[in-house]
């Protein structure tokens, strides 16, 4: 009996040091020397040196001048993040995307792509499909008096298509483009 | 379905099933302790770790000696992992000062670990510690899988060898698994998933000023290590409570490939695995070709299923394609379809899109791919030794048809086997059914019920469900973190994890012990013939499937033809 006790906790030990300690470590030290900005959060910078968010995460984007991010469950909270859980037969989820369509679009005609009135799994989605980012080209150009085929040429420098996933563009990086061309004109 | 969808569904089937069958010889010449290219290099630490055990390594067990140790080694993993989990405010390695988590809730946790469940009743992010994370839940998810191997290759000893106690030692075959097995695959996927752009770090999160001027915290962490091993071993249990959904766990389309393939590849390999045991590999064709007909059809359900217009969207200004609800662009509907269905059928439960937010039809196939046991490829080694129960009672059925005393690979199956197998047939009904009765019929634990109507029921039978099976996922919008739904949930993960790994064991001794019929008598129904996976199938179905009908009708069949009225 004492022997086996013995013997389980060393092997709880061993195991432990091994996988616990030694693997974990050992990936971190391998990582942070080979791939350095993804290991530490692939996080965004400006020219002062703020971080501004990571290439991954999603942030909130309001108003006319700015693509919108994929609506969040949470409010983008990191802290834990989260998603709505709707069940499809919930009225509360038909009732949300109801309001998210009049908010975007209160009186036209084009349906509005899927994508930008459910909200995300992780409640942090830096994507959106292609699609859901064309659709705002529109409003965005107007607002930043910018020519919609300037801004349809930068979306397709953001698009990334993976032959095994759908199109999508990373909207924060989209955004910053956006801030950039804003800042080069002033 | 796009080109791309067709794309990723050829691309996962050619990353599981390609390499199985040389993993698995690998994996078989691994736990009968044959020369591998790895062990000239680990000799030294193999040794180092029998001297600290005191364990002799050719010395092997009875499977009642194997049990005991299991069962002994199983209860100081909970206590243990309990431990952290409460006194983590007291431990190193806690940069954002979490306290230690409430009594229930870390016994849930901890019994949802150390069974390979992984069920998540709390966030990561939020709740833990960098040290429970390493020390606690990353080590539990080396050692459950590498159980699930063990009671595997003691299930394959039995029926491989002839009149016999020894089955093997459980602590040189954990050894090996852990050593030779699981953490040389995560040393080659962790660092894969960091290029992808999965976070290793141990710096405490960092805080943004967004680009509209928003503060923005960013949670960090060693993440890629635990990814790696989550998926590798099928336990599922995310860094952060949003799961491989968290652009931080699965931030591409190809990272997403890779550790759905992850899911998947263990279990898959494993079935080579037992046909070298047994020396006929046609065993393991005949039963993978049952567990793909079972996956595709629940793949192709679910696909469907999901692809489909939700009924309530139906009249609204918006572009009539699959819900995206809980589901995150770049995975897109059949990314995220595909992944539920490969995480339920192997009990993995780690989930990039909420499963809460599936249409009616497409939990349904979740829920049964689940309630079949975890057959269909499984979690590692408990799915095939689940699996290799309902070959016996395929077998059963058979003998009865023909009326002569069963037989599998040459070992007639008597009444010793037959009562644990019907044994082994009662977990699920009593955790799924039983505990989902209590649960829903008692006022308190029903309020934990988000969602209204059948799915609301749905959200209690996928908890309890999920729970038996060691499966994990949930339909999350559930608020399982009472102390009632923390406790019961993991009675439920116990009694599904011993309550299948004691029968196997003891058919395993039972089975060894037995003279091998000869090999050429004509008399013996053969377990790989295309009849017998129709049978094998079909007796899947009806002995563990029917159970279920009456609670899948109250639930999202009832919630479907509401939706279609």
């Amino acid at each position: 009996m004492f022997k086996e006790f013995r013997t389980a906790i060393g092997m709880l030990l061993c195991v432990s040091l091994l996988t616990g300690v030694l693997y974990p470590l050992l990936i971190t030290g391998l990582t942070q020397v080979l791939f350095p900005e993804q290991a530490k959060g692939s996080l965004i910078r400006d020219a002062q040196g703020q971080v501004r968010g990571s290439h991954l995460l999603g942030q909130s984007f309001t108003g006319a001048a700015w693509f919108h991010s994929r609506p969040s469950a949470v409010d983008f909270a990191t802290l834990p993040s989260g998603a709505s859980n709707l069940a499809p037969s919930n009225p509360e989820l038909a009732v949300q995307v109801r309001q998210r369509i009049s908010a975007l679009a209160p009186d036209s005609e084009q349906p509005v792509p899927m994508a930008l009135v459910t909200t995300s799994g992780s409640g942090v989605d830096p994507h959106l499909p292609v699609g859901a980012v064309l659709y705002q080209v529109h409003r965005v150009a107007q607002a930043r008096q910018l020519s919609s085929e300037a801004l349809m040429q930068l979306i397709e420098v953001h698009t990334e298509r993976p032959f095994i996933g759908p199109a999508v563009v990373n909207v924060l990086a989209l955004n910053q483009a956006l801030q950039m061309i804003g800042v080069t004109r002033e | 379905m796009e080109l791309e969808d067709y794309g990723l569904l050829l691309g996962f089937l050619a990353c599981v099933l390609l390499p199985a069958p040389f993993l698995g010889r690998y994996m078989f010449r691994v736990m009968e302790r044959q020369p591998l290219w790895l062990s000239s290099h680990l000799a030294p630490v193999e040794r180092l770790g029998y001297r600290v055990l005191g364990v002799e390594a050719e010395t092997e067990q009875s499977w009642r000696a194997y049990a005991k140790a299991l069962l002994g080694f199983t209860l100081l993993n909970i206590l243990v992992l309990f431990g952290v989990l409460v006194s983590q405010g007291h431990l190193p390695l806690n940069p954002q000062q979490v306290s230690g988590l409430e009594w229930t809730l870390a016994l849930n946790t901890a019994v949802s670990f150390v069974t390979n469940t992984n069920w998540q009743a709390y966030s990561g992010e939020a709740n833990l510690s960098y040290f429970s994370q390493m020390l606690g839940l990353t080590v539990q998810n080396f050692i459950s899988p590498a159980i699930g191997i063990a009671v595997l290759a003691v299930l394959c000893r039995g029926l491989a060898r002839k009149t016999t106690q020894a089955l093997g030692n459980f602590w040189v075959d954990l050894w090996r698994v852990i050593l030779y097995i699981l953490l040389p695959a995560c040393l080659l996927l962790a660092p894969v998933l960091v290029w992808l752009g999965v976070p290793q770090t141990l710096d405490s999160y960092a805080t943004a000023l967004t680009l509209q001027g928003q503060e923005q915290h960013i949670p960090l962490g060693p993440v890629a290590s635990q990814v790696a091993i989550k998926q590798l071993g099928t336990n599922g249990g995310g860094f952060f409570g949003v799961n491989s959904a968290h652009p931080f766990e699965n931030p591409s389309a190809w990272s997403n490939l890779l550790e759905l393939a992850a899911i998947l590849l263990i279990p898959a390999a494993l079935v080579f695995t037992f046909g070298d045991y047994v020396r006929d590999r046609r065993q393991s064709w005949a039963l993978l070709a049952c567990m793909l007909v079972l996956f595709i059809a629940s793949l192709g359900l679910t696909l469907y299923a999901e692809h489909r217009p939700n009924p309530a969207l139906v009249g609204l200004p918006v572009e009539q394609t699959g819900s995206l609800e809980g589901k995150e662009s770049r995975f897109g509907v059949t990314g995220s379809a595909l992944w539920a269905v490969a995480t339920t059928t192997a009990s993995s439960g780690s989930v990039n899109a909420m499963h809460d937010s599936f249409s009616a039809l497409g939990g349904l196939g979740l829920l049964v791919n689940m309630m079949l046991g975890e057959v269909i490829f499984g979690g590692v080694g408990a799915g095939l030794y689940g699996m290799l129960l309902c070959v016996m009672i395929a077998v059963f059925l058979a003998g009865l048809m023909i009326g002569r005393t069963p037989e599998y690979l040459g070992k007639k199956l008597e009444a010793v086997e037959i009562r644990w197998l019907v044994a082994s047939l009662l977990v699920m009904p009593v955790g799924v059914l039983v505990f989902t009765a209590l649960a829903v019929s008692l006022e308190g634990p029903a309020s934990a019920i988000s969602n209204p109507g059948p799915h609301g029921f749905s959200q209690i039978l996928y908890a309890y469900t999920s729970a038996t099976a060691n499966n994990g996922s949930a339909f999350a919008g559930l608020s399982a973190n009472t102390p009632f739904h923390n406790l019961l949930l993991a009675l439920a993960m116990l009694l599904g994890r011993l309550g299948y790994i004691l029968p196997v064991l003891a058919i395993a001794g039972s089975l060894g012990a037995k003279r091998c019929a000869p090999p050429d008598s004509n008399s013996r129904f053969p377990t790989h013939s295309p009849l017998f996976v129709v049978l094998l199938t079909l007796s899947i179905l009806v002995v563990s499937g029917l159970t279920f009908l009456p609670a899948l009708v109250l639930g999202p069949l009832a919630e479907h033809l509401i939706s279609v009225g």
